[in-house]
Parts: structure tokens; C-alpha cells; sequence
């Protein structure tokens, strides 16, 4: 049995440097990784990446190698790179410790990847309230240029490359790559029909690399050191590192970084410290708002893409949220149901409607209004979201209601018999 | 040419086409509801889904979907109809679609296609939403209660009109078609009073003032009419 613990690969700078000295991050190997790669050829550093099993960290765990090689192999000399840094998923605050915290090791990646897929532009799109992170890494690429990492000519190299900091408007649909790319080229919002997929029809119709803040973190390491080194980490589905945010009832709540596949009661009782003194852990939301509910019995699970979706879950964005016995799941899942309603970009029918009707039906769960048909009819809304909606905001709204459902069903039952719980009632006045 | 199985027949189409387009070619009807000939399909409404019966059952918009070699379509079935209709369950309920009181009742496209799926009662609770109506225009009127968002006005007038007044406000539930920067239509100054909107519209939303109950006919073949004739441009 594998003994995990706190493993800070790219965390290793965070809290050791000044992010605002690009000298710092230097004295610590910093631009080592851009420097090897372009030592090499493109095709090598997406072989490289290809071989590492790197998965893309913003959720959906795509190898990244694939997608490089997607972008390289396509037509077309315009090509981008875009960072995905429209980190809205609640609970989670990985990529914002990240950019605030070493910002050149993003701004490393991304110019290895510029030269891995052949693009000479790339796009930071951060998430509009994350002012600091949009502060620290304009100032990042600004001494990036002035040393040569970005611009023309980058090293003494015939590779030219440069960042453009891209802020967000506050959707948390933008974080869906599509709806991403159409809010950079002005438009509103939406995300688009797929295929055609972003690799050869992106940002203003060229082939495009978007990748999550945290998937292009691993980036210089991984080239640094190798696959193989890479592959020693994590596990054999999932290699690496990953960033846990833990939040909720927790004794130590924040970022940790640990390797793929630690279990989930690794992370919440010995870097989380378990639940407060005297309460005792009822759940775990995991993954984010998109993400499964899980029972105490579930804590031994991996905390990797595959094993988590053998259980019908998902990793997401990593986030961890642990909840007490303090806590309501009916108001819980309220929570999460009103912040879908409220995020739902309005395209599709299935998601525009079915989340306004998920609040309306979780209301008469909450006040006792109704029997176990409503229920059912949560689970007839979920399940056409699920199958029918455009873009994966209104698919994945059936998994933290279907779990919670299915694992914490009493409680919903018992408010339809007995009406709103105090902690309803409490949380109704904190909700407002 | 590429060939594919249509509810288990075998038909040919050229690359490029869309999945509804050779369904419509072959005589097998898909309802719609976004999609209007002469416009930019758009796959939003999801009532015309498919299933893909050689991709584990995945679900396709067929308007938008581009046919494959080799490709297994389902177009009709139990689960599809039981999808479909619960989709336009949903957009019943979600504004004030009372047909009795509707200029376009009678020949509505929502109407009809509650009535091909079977949707005769709604199964979850009703939203009653107070919408304003837009009666600004002289020649036009707008009501917010029977539009279901399927943005066929916008991109009449963009795409066929090329006035750009309409667009979309809001997101989510509270998403709303709205003439230039969401001032009335009355007063838009791109506006061109073509009627082209009133004319794509599928419901009694966009209607021609003075028009009594069940007296708005509308003539949305007219997109198809205008642009068959011109480059297409999407």
C-alpha cells in the first residue's frame, strides 16, 4: 500500500518565491523546461507529452498529448493557444493559487506548448473577479519579454511567441472551452455545437489548443525531467500530481497537492484534519457543483479520473467539500441547483428550462409541498438534461442530483412529510 | 457519396449534408422547431435529436449533425418521442402559452407540435412568468409570454434582412430576444420593418398588429423563398 502525503510538484514554488520577481523563479530552475524544449523538435516535445499521460485538469481528463498533436498535425499556419482560466467551479481555487502564487511556471508551459503545436499567440482567459491572478501575470509576461521567454526570436530560437492576458465577464458557462473561445472573439457566451472541436476549428476559426491553467503548470516539469520521471507519479490511468482544493467542514480547509489516486479519506482526515471537534462527517461533494455527492462508505476511493468514474463519479476540478451533520443535503443541493439556474447560459432548451424548473420542483421538496412524484419528476428533468442538453453545463446538473437522491434519499423524504428542517430554515436567511 | 441507415434503410447522401436534410429528402419527417430553411441551423431547441444507434444510443441534433459513412440514425422511437415531447413540456411551461387567446392559434408550430407528439397536459409545475409585450412598433407587436427563445427573429434579420436589430438579453431563464440594445422596437433605428422576424417566428411571439385571435397565418417558407437564390453563406 502506497503511504500518500502532501507532494508539491507544482506547488513547489508557491509560497517560496516573490510571484512578482521572475528572477526567483528563475533561481529555482525556472524556463529550464522551455529551454530543453527548444532544444528539440516540436513532434519530440508532443511525443514527450503523449508518453508523460498527462490529462487534462480542467475536468473532462482529455489526454493533453493527444491534443497537441491534434493542433500540430492540422492545417493551417494560424494557430492558438489559449489557457483556460475561468476557474468558476465552486470549491475550487487551484488555478487562481497557481497564477497568484508562480505565475511564470504557466506562462513556461504555455510557450511550450506555442512551440510544441507550432502557434505564435496565446490567451490567458481568467476569470474576471480573479484580480490579483490578472495582475501578477501581466507583470509575469512583461519580465518575461524583457528576458527574452516571450517575444520574438525567444532564446537566440527562430520561435516567436507571445501571452495576452484575456479577462472574463463573470459566466461561469465560460469556462466551457467553446462558450470560451465565442467570449473571446466578442460574442455572448454560448457554447458551440461539437464537432467541430477547438484542435481545428477554435479561436476565430483556427486550430486551437485550450488547456486548463493546472494541465499547463505540469508542463515544464514533465519536458524538464521526462516522461518516465512523470509516469513515476500518480497512477498508471491518471500519472501526475493533483491540486485538491478542500473546503467545508474541515479542521484545515485550503489547496493541497498530492499524487493521483490518494483516497479520499487520506485527504480529509489527515491533510484535512477530518471534520470540527465533535462532528461527525455526513458526505463529500466532489468535483465541484458539476460533481457527485458520496456517503461516508465511499471514502476509500482513489481520487483519480478512472476510479472515480467507475463509481459514477467524476474528479472535475479536484474540489473536495466536505459536509457535517450540521448540514442539510436538501439545502445543499438548493445551493447547487440555484447556482446552475443562475449560470445557465439560455441556449438550450433542456438546460434553460430544466434547471429553473429543478429550483422550482426542490422548493416543494424543501417545504414539504408535494409527495414522491417530485422526486421523480427531478429525476425526469435530469435525465433529459443529461442526454439532450448543448454543452456539458446542463449534462453533468443530473449527477449531483442523482446522487444526492440516491445516497441521502430520507432526508429529501422527510422534508416532503415534515416540511423545511431548522437547518433549512437557518440557511434560507444566510441563502437571502 | 456517402451511405447511411435511416431507421434501418439504406440511403445515400453527399458530404456536407446534414442528417435532417437526407431525412427530409427521403420523406422522413424530424420535427423541428429552431431550424427554418434559409437560416443558419442552430441545433438549440433539441427537439429534433436522434439517436445514433452505432454510438452506444448518442443523441445528435439532426439539423446541425453532418452525415457519416456508415452512420445508424434513428429517428423515431419510444425514447425519442418520450424526449421530445418532455422538451416541449418544458417550453410550455416556461412562458404563458395559452392558445385560446393566441393570434396564432391554429397555426402555431408549437401547437402542432405538441399535437404530433402527444403532449396533451404538462407534467411539472408551470413557471407564470409576467412578461411585458413590446407593442412599440407600428406595424408589429411582441409578446415575451408565447416566445420560446429559438431565435429565428435574430437571425432572419441578420442573416437574410441584414439589419442586425434583434438579439439576445439575459441568460438563462431570464434569456429574451430584445431590438438593438433592448430599447423598443419602436424605436430602433436599424430596424427596417421588413416583417421578415414577424414572418420566421414560429409562435403567436411576433405578431402583426390588429390581428385577432387565431387570424396571425404566417408565411416563415418566404426565408427559404429569398435566400434559395444567393450564395449560401453558412
Amino acid at each position: 500500500m502506497k503511504a500518500f502525503a502532501e507532494r508539491k510538484i507544482l506547488l513547489s514554488n508557491v509560497g517560496l518565491i516573490d510571484p512578482e520577481r521572475i528572477d526567483d523563479y528563475l533561481e529555482r530552475g525556472g524556463y529550464g523546461g522551455l529551454r530543453a524544449a527548444l532544444e528539440r523538435t516540436p513532434a519530440d516535445v508532443v511525443e514527450e507529452l503523449k508518453e508523460s499521460g498527462l490529462r487534462g485538469r480542467g475536468g473532462a481528463g482529455f489526454p493533453t498529448g493527444i491534443k497537441w498533436e491534434f493542433v500540430l498535425k492540422s492545417r493551417g499556419k494560424t494557430r492558438y493557444v489559449v489557457c483556460n482560466a475561468d476557474e468558476g467551479e465552486p470549491g475550487t481555487f487551484k488555478d487562481r493559487v497557481l497564477m497568484e502564487g508562480d505565475p511564470h511556471r504557466l506562462i513556461e508551459g504555455m510557450a511550450i506548448c506555442g512551440y510544441a503545436v507550432g502557434a505564435r499567440r496565446g490567451f490567458i482567459y481568467v476569470r474576471g473577479e480573479y484580480a490579483l491572478s490578472i495582475r501578477r501575470l501581466e507583470r509575469a509576461i512583461s519580465q518575461a519579454r524583457e528576458r527574452g521567454f516571450l517575444g520574438r526570436g525567444i532564446l537566440g530560437s527562430d520561435f516567436s511567441f507571445d501571452i495576452e492576458v484575456r479577462a472574463g465577464a463573470g459566466a461561469y458557462v465560460c469556462g466551457e472551452e467553446t462558450a470560451l473561445l465565442e467570449s473571446m472573439e466578442g460574442k455572448r457566451g454560448w457554447p458551440r455545437i461539437r464537432p467541430p472541436f477547438p484542435a481545428d476549428h477554435g479561436f476565430r476559426g483556427r486550430p486551437t489548443v485550450v488547456n486548463n491553467v493546472e494541465t499547463l503548470a505540469n508542463v515544464p516539469e514533465i519536458v524538464r525531467r521526462g516522461a518516465a520521471w512523470y509516469r513515476t507519479l500518480g497512477t498508471a490511468d491518471s500519472p501526475g500530481t493533483k491540486l485538491y482544493p478542500l473546503s467545508g467542514a474541515l479542521t484545515r480547509t485550503g489547496l493541497v497537492e498530492a499524487e493521483m489516486g490518494i483516497p479520499l479519506r487520506t485527504l480529509i482526515f489527515d491533510l484535512g484534519g477530518g471534520p470540527p471537534e465533535g462532528r461527525e462527517l455526513k458526505g463529500v461533494l466532489v468535483g465541484g457543483a458539476a460533481g457527485a455527492f458520496l456517503a461516508p462508505d465511499e471514502l476509500d476511493i482513489p481520487m483519480d479520473f478512472g476510479s472515480l468514474r467507475r463509481i459514477g463519479a467524476i474528479l472535475g476540478s479536484g474540489a473536495v467539500l466536505a459536509f457535517d451533520d450540521t448540514a442539510c443535503v436538501v439545502d445543499l443541493l438548493g445551493s447547487v441547483l440555484s447556482f446552475f439556474a443562475h449560470e445557465s447560459c439560455g441556449q438550450c432548451t433542456p438546460c434553460r428550462v430544466g434547471t429553473a424548473v429543478l429550483v422550482d420542483l426542490l422548493a416543494r421538496v424543501r417545504s414539504g409541498n408535494g409527495d414522491a412524484s417530485v422526486l421523480d419528476a427531478m429525476r425526469r428533468v435530469t435525465e433529459v438534461m443529461e442526454v439532450a442538453s448543448l454543452c456539458p453545463l446542463g449534462q453533468s446538473v443530473g449527477l449531483p442530483v442523482g446522487t444526492a437522491l440516491e445516497k441521502f434519499r430520507g432526508e429529501f423524504e422527510s422534508h416532503l412529510k415534515r416540511g423545511p428542517c431548522p437547518r433549512c430554515e437557518a440557511a434560507t436567511e444566510v441563502h437571502a | 457519396m456517402i451511405t447511411l441507415k435511416l431507421d434501418g434503410r439504406e440511403v445515400r447522401a453527399k458530404k456536407g449534408q446534414t442528417i435532417l436534410e437526407v431525412a427530409t429528402e427521403n420523406g422522413i419527417r424530424i420535427p423541428t422547431l429552431c431550424y427554418l430553411e434559409g437560416l443558419s441551423p442552430k441545433g438549440t431547441c433539441r427537439v429534433c435529436m436522434v439517436e445514433i444507434a452505432n454510438r452506444n444510443g448518442k443523441l445528435v441534433p439532426a439539423c446541425v449533425t453532418p452525415v457519416e459513412e456508415g452512420l445508424e440514425v434513428i429517428t423515431r422511437s419510444e425514447r425519442l418521442t418520450r424526449l421530445r415531447r418532455t422538451i416541449v413540456e418544458m417550453l410550455f411551461l416556461e412562458r404563458n402559452h395559452i392558445c385560446a387567446f393566441c393570434v396564432s392559434n391554429g397555426h402555431c408550430e408549437l401547437q402542432d407540435l405538441a399535437v404530433e407528439l402527444g403532449m396533451d397536459h404538462v407534467t411539472f409545475p408551470y413557471r407564470y412568468p409576467g412578461l411585458a409585450m413590446d407593442l412599440s412598433h407600428d406595424d408589429f407587436g411582441l409578446d415575451h409570454n408565447r416566445c420560446v427563445v429559438c431565435g429565428r427573429c435574430v437571425r432572419a434579420c441578420s442573416e437574410v434582412e441584414g439589419a442586425f436589430t434583434w438579439g439576445f438579453t439575459g441568460r438563462g431563464i431570464d434569456t429574451a430576444v430584445a431590438t438593438d440594445l433592448g430599447i423598443p422596437w419602436g424605436l430602433s433605428e436599424t430596424c427596417t420593418s421588413c416583417g421578415k422576424c414577424v414572418q420566421a417566428c414560429p409562435t403567436g411571439a411576433l405578431f402583426e398588429r390588429g390581428m385577432a385571435t387565431a387570424a396571425q397565418v404566417k408565411s416563415p417558407e418566404i426565408i427559404r423563398e429569398v435566400t434559395e437564390r444567393r450564395p449560401r453563406v453558412f
